[in-house]
């Protein structure tokens, strides 16, 4: 191979090659094909108008606006504006009006369930599931055990402050851990734990005392959960007179819970959700059909 | 007439041996500098391992020190193996090329593919049934994930690129490369620093930023190789006996230049210390986030584009022993490609912080960038042109075309999601894994297989495959796995899309997120079931290649058939 090129004339498309040769590579000389040069060309030209239109190309200290105008910051505040305006018609009457005269209210309750279904499915489902069918933990909103209340402003509060979380104003109220703190002891805790299951329909230990159990249960468990068992909604300490609880129906869950307890928290969405969403939640969930 | 045998640096050969009966020689400047630097390297290594508190920082320091030591020892014993003689760059007057470091690569390559494609099938099915987590941290999605990119891009995909522009280059400029540790320095150290790369992700070590996941020391051995590969690479071309240089060698250059730039300025990183893993990136903001996707995009262009561009202007034309269709075509569309890619970055950032004027920028360059990479597909496709017959009859070819095709298309596809309203749809949906994926699995894929097909034969001077029947299984296998890979992405991809996008009539979301998961679901499960044949092609794939190198026929030792050791007339 030399510097002289060796054009050939490939036998089966007849095109001249360039007379370059590498490794036995060579490479015919057609020329561009003409409609990939002129599409070339329209996405050239169809580049040079868009830059005409809309800002592009920067220059010192500002950059190229465009004849139209465009300004996507703009346009981005200007939608979200519109998007506000257009529900405070409604928004603005669901923060002045009372909880249950969005009920009564066809017009406004429609709006709210909708308002909540949204604000459900992004806040509240991750905890309390799509339907708000719950999981173990995570208390069931379509029943009607409650344990801080159903009513619609029981409901409304513990969405505004949350329970066990960082407001102040959040509901309170920790169960102590009978058996971590030895507040009780090993036997004490299982006797105190078939009572309840005893109670609840829960199929119990043999050979257990349940009159001490319930001798126990009425020294250190009925201040809250009352005396027949019937719970507190104040100090947010639930029923135990039926199997429905938030960590498992067993026997050993009961003695789990008494020995160490678990105290789920729901964060306040006060600072997090504007009003209307707070009270449109409030109805949603209080539709579901346990609402009180 | 004794044809060269293949001599690399590192084989005990016949003529290494006779060699080593001669007088012994001064150790070589290179081999010097090289063991000086590795002596180095070793003792920075090891006052680290012991100085650190960070426990991945002691084994990667340790795994370091060990490398270097092994190194060291190599060259002495190679040194004292051949007698410090120098390898002859040419032997009866034929190019003496050097394929040691090319065998090492193409075996790698093979290698990490398995490891990345197999990766990548677990981490679909962690998107499909999330308890295949473990709740372990080593085995959580979000270390897998950037295990799997790297794997596939920068393991299997890099060393397809190192292994074959080696042997293209030297090819195509009729000459050994030079240096004798060099090469294998490169080859290694590249592998070095896959090891602590995909090491460090599992121990969770990243500095969390996409495809540039590896931590500042990581980043700074692969520049120190790098730099070494470019000088490696433009030293055989300056040493080249051709007048010209190959298309495929542009492409190379301009893929091995290109990535020493967006690698140095996306990882402009301060370290906590030298004894930390942990550094903090220079850039800030939105700033970072442009450089980012300016990497990003130029790795997806000059890494996963130009270099296996490259690949298929040599391996196209020699399979298909036909000339390359249009040389004027060719240059026009390698320079029009290098200018025009390096602006569409910003399109990864459409509706964010980033300026309005740099998206129009990032998008109407892209629109232009379309006939710049249809370029290459037609350059590759109309190479075709007169053995077309063959794609019945060799299935390597016709795989190598279908990597063509999917080029055609994943390059048609990114200009249009490149657009601000296709991409206000198509954006953090999963219509962009179906994108990147028939890019990726088609087209980057498909062509190195096409690649290491032809060369693994070639390389170890064998007639031919082992068995082109698995080669067609192979085919057919992966390319319903790709068909259905990326059917299900768009699919799920634009339903995500619309789902998000979706309003009741009094203006709020139709569907909450968790709606949107539960709906792609299937596409996920039929998304890891493409995936899993893709792996299984892959597997029967190393079969073969493993049979071909153990058990297939040699090559006759007087022949100089395409791609045979023969220099070119």
């Amino acid at each position: 191979m030399s510097d002289t090129h060796n054009k050939e004339v490939d036998q089966i498309s007849g095109v001249e090659t360039t007379g370059h040769e590498w490794d036995g590579l060579k490479e015919l000389n057609n020329p561009l094909p003409k409609w990939w040069l002129y599409i070339f060309y329209a996405t050239v030209v169809w580049a040079v108008i868009y830059w005409v239109l809309y800002p592009s190309w920067p220059l010192v200290s500002s950059y190229t606006k465009g004849v139209l105008g465009a300004n996507q910051r703009q346009e981005a505040t200007a939608a979200y504006d519109k998007g506000v305006a257009d529900r405070a018609q409604f928004a603005d009457k669901i923060v002045a009006a009372s909880l249950e005269a969005i009920t009564q209210d066809q017009d406004l309750l429609q709006y709210a369930l909708a308002n909540g279904q949204a604000a459900f499915g992004d806040n509240c489902a991750p905890c309390h599931g799509s339907g708000g069918t719950g999981a173990e933990g995570y208390p069931n909103l379509q029943d009607d055990t409650w344990i801080w209340g159903g009513k619609l402003d029981d409901i409304h509060t513990t969405l505004l402050y949350g329970i066990r979380s960082d407001n102040d104003d959040g509901r309170f109220g920790d169960m102590p851990a009978f058996g971590a703190d030895e507040l009780l002891t090993r036997e004490e805790i299982n006797q105190v734990s078939n009572f309840v299951a005893s109670r609840a329909g829960v199929e119990t230990d043999a050979d257990v005392d349940l009159a001490a159990g319930q001798v126990l249960y009425e020294d250190n468990c009925a201040a809250c959960h009352g005396d027949n068992l019937e719970g507190i909604q104040e100090v947010g300490a639930p029923s135990l007179m039926s199997a429905n609880y938030l960590y498992g129906n067993s026997l050993d869950d009961i003695k789990a819970q008494v020995a160490a307890p678990r105290n789920g928290v729901m964060p306040g969405w006060v600072e997090r959700l504007d009003p209307a969403t707070i009270k449109s939640l409030t109805v949603y969930v209080h539709s579901f059909g346990g609402g009180q | 007439m004794v044809v060269p045998s293949l001599a690399p640096c590192m084989d005990s050969n016949n003529w290494g041996a006779e060699m080593a009966q001669k007088k012994t020689g001064l150790v070589s400047l290179e081999e010097g500098g090289f063991a000086i630097f590795l002596v180095l390297l070793a003792f920075v290594c090891i006052i680290i391992a012991g100085k650190t508190f960070d426990q991945v920082m002691a084994f990667h320091a340790g795994l370091g020190a060990l490398f270097a030591a092994v190194s060291v020892f190599m060259i002495f014993k190679n040194y004292f193996d051949d007698g410090g003689e120098p390898i002859p760059a040419e032997i009866n007057g034929k190019p003496n090329y050097n394929i040691g470091p090319i065998k090492f690569g193409a075996v790698a390559a093979m290698f990490w593919g398995v490891a990345g494609f197999l990766v990548g099938l677990i981490i679909a099915l962690q998107l499909a049934w999330p308890a295949l987590n473990f709740d372990l941290p080593w085995t959580n999605f979000g270390r897998l994930r950037p295990l799997h990119t790297s794997a596939v891009i920068f393991a299997f995909g890099g060393n397809v690129l190192l292994a074959t522009s080696m042997y293209v280059v030297q090819r195509t400029c009729r000459v050994r490369m030079p240096g004798k540790i060099l090469p294998w320095f490169v080859i290694l150290g590249y592998n070095a620093f896959i090891v602590i790369a995909g090491t460090g992700y599992l121990l969770g070590a990243t500095q969390s930023k996409e495809y540039a996941e590896p931590e500042w020391y990581a980043d700074l051995w692969l520049t120190v190789v790098w730099v070494l590969y470019l000088l490696l690479f433009l030293g055989t071309l300056w040493k080249r006996k051709e007048p010209h240089i190959y298309v495929a060698n542009w492409f190379y250059l301009a893929f091995i230049v290109t990535i020493a730039l967006l690698h140095v300025t996306n990882n402009l990183t301060i370290p906590v210390s030298i004894y930390s893993t942990k550094s903090y990136i220079v850039w800030a903001g939105v700033q970072d986030a442009m450089v980012q996707w300016w990497y990003g995009h130029n790795a997806v262009g000059f890494f996963l584009t130009a270099g296996f561009l490259a690949i298929m202007y040599y391996f196209i034309p020699k399979r298909a022993e036909r000339p390359v269709y249009s040389y004027r075509l060719s240059i026009v569309h390698f320079w029009a490609l290098i200018f025009i890619y390096i602006w569409a970055g910003p399109h990864h950032l459409h509706y964010t912080a980033l300026p309005q004027w740099a998206s129009t920028l990032g998008a109407t360059f892209s629109i232009i960038l379309w006939m710049p990479s249809w370029g290459g597909m037609i350059n590759g496709l109309m190479t075709l042109s007169g053995a077309w017959d063959k794609l019945r009859t060799d299935p390597v070819l016709r795989m190598m075309v279908v990597s063509v095709a999917f080029y055609g298309m994943s390059t048609f596809e990114g200009p249009l999601m490149s657009l601000r309203s296709v991409n206000s749809l198509s954006h953090y949906t999963d219509w962009t894994i179906g994108h990147v994926h028939s890019g990726a699995l088609g087209w980057v894929g498909y062509i190195s297989f096409g690649a290491l097909y032809c060369l693994i034969p070639w390389l170890w001077n064998k007639k031919s495959l082992y068995s082109l029947k698995l080669v067609n299984w192979h085919f057919w296998l992966s390319t319903l796995g790709i068909v259905l890979y990326i059917t299900a992405m768009w699919v799920s991809g634009i339903m995500q899309g619309l789902m998000w996008r979706a309003y009741d009539n009094l203006g709020f979301l139709e569907y909450s997120f968790v709606e949107t998961v539960e709906a792609m679901h299937p596409f996920y499960i039929i998304r890891a079931l493409g995936g899993a044949l893709f792996v299984l092609g892959s597997l029967i794939m190393a079969y073969n290649l493993w049979m071909t190198v153990r058990h297939g026929e040699a090559e006759e030792a007087d022949t100089t058939p395409a791609g045979s050791l023969a220099p070119a007339e």
